[in-house]
């Protein structure tokens, strides 16, 4: 029994259904969410629901609520990482100017040209 | 090959090596999004340089079918975590029986997928040199799977996305190559992920898999849980843009 008393937190099936209830109950929100106009923050909303869901599905699928420290330092710096290859990089793009100090989309961008040789 | 749980020499307790198992799965799978971030990343700055020609595509998807393959998925990722449940409480043939239903509910998955792709390929929605996002509405006798009032709603929706955007085909077919692109290898992942579930039902059908010893449930689980994280951000990616019009 020694080996009993060290082995790994037993998840109850009854936590594994309030947690797929609540994924499904989200994955309807986030398709009515995507309905409402809400402007540039419908995406804000549709990642905000995502990022809920998958931290669930990291926390209780993947048991990382009853992991050991380490494990969740690696996943933490996994999510530091991403952070910053998404963070800097859209940061410079999102913020840039062409020549002209047109903000981009390029598609408002190639419409205005034309209109400029002439 | 390590196949019943005995205590290898470099570790004190089975527990230190379990968790050793756990930690280098936990490694790979950090590998695993930073691959996935990086296509991310691209499909990011294209969607914000040709915003329109990304809403009108995801427009043209079915919300229907990949709604549907979102319950899928997630019900597949419950049905994992009840193997890896009856792993650890010794139910040998409950872990068996979720198991297959985990394999049953990944196919059903590709089976959605299979006609999702085919749609894309009649409606010629894939990019090259056919790829024509006006092709349903310029021809609503070759896609009769489109219904009429739908076909009226994504005209309009297409011709305000042409205004916005004069060369709304090319930067369309970027949106369906991030599209092809990460649904593509978010299906190869799951093959390999039906592939592992396959080799689990084989160990666990032999009675393999005990109370002491499931790491291999344990460590496939937690990539299966991956897959499906993959997808819970992919859906809203990729079909619930601009859905408001």
């Amino acid at each position: 029994m020694s080996e009993q008393e060290h082995s790994e937190h037993i998840v109850p099936p009854s936590t594994y259904l309030a947690i797929i209830l609540t994924l499904l109950v989200l994955t309807g929100t986030t398709v009515g969410a995507a309905f409402v106009n809400l402007g540039r923050f419908n995406i804000v909303v549709a990642l905000a629901i995502a990022t809920v869901k998958a931290t669930l599905v990291v926390l209780f699928f993947m048991h990382a609520k009853y992991s050991p420290k380490r494990t969740k330092l690696i996943i933490l710096a996994g999510i530091f990482w991403l952070a910053l290859l998404l963070g800097m990089t859209l940061s410079d793009y999102i913020t840039r100017v062409d020549y002209r100090g047109v903000r981009f989309p390029i598609s408002q961008v190639t419409q205005q040209l034309p209109a400029q040789r002439g | 090959m390590h196949r019943t749980g005995e205590l290898y020499g470099q570790f004190k307790t089975l527990e230190q090596q379990k968790e050793t198992a756990t930690l280098g799965m936990w490694i790979f799978l950090i590998t695993e999004v930073m691959f996935f971030g990086g296509i991310m990343l691209a499909y990011a700055l294209n969607r914000h340089f040709y915003y329109p020609a990304f809403a009108a595509g995801s427009n043209t998807l079915s919300l229907k079918l990949g709604g549907f393959n979102t319950v899928v998925l997630l019900a597949s990722s419950f049905t994992m975590a009840l193997a890896v449940w009856s792993s650890q409480v010794g139910k040998k043939t409950l872990i068996s029986i979720f198991l297959l239903l985990t394999i049953l509910l990944g196919f059903v998955f590709f089976g959605v997928k299979y006609v999702e792709y085919s749609q894309k390929f009649h409606h010629h929605l894939v990019p090259g040199k056919k790829f024509d996002i006006f092709y349903c509405v310029n021809n609503p006798a070759s896609c009769p799977d489109v219904a009429a009032d739908e076909l009226m709603e994504e005209s309009n929706l297409l011709d305000e996305a042409k205004a916005a955007d004069p060369d709304l085909n090319a930067h369309a077919q970027l949106y369906y190559s991030a599209y092809f692109g990460m649904t593509g290898l978010h299906a190869l992942h799951m093959v390999i992920g039906a592939g592992l579930l396959f080799w689990l039902l084989k160990g666990s059908l032999a009675g393999r898999f005990t109370p002491q010893w499931n790491t291999p449930v344990d460590i496939v689980g937690l990539y299966w849980h991956f897959v499906d994280i993959v997808w819970i951000y992919l859906f809203p990616l990729l079909y619930l843009i601009d859905r408001h019009k």
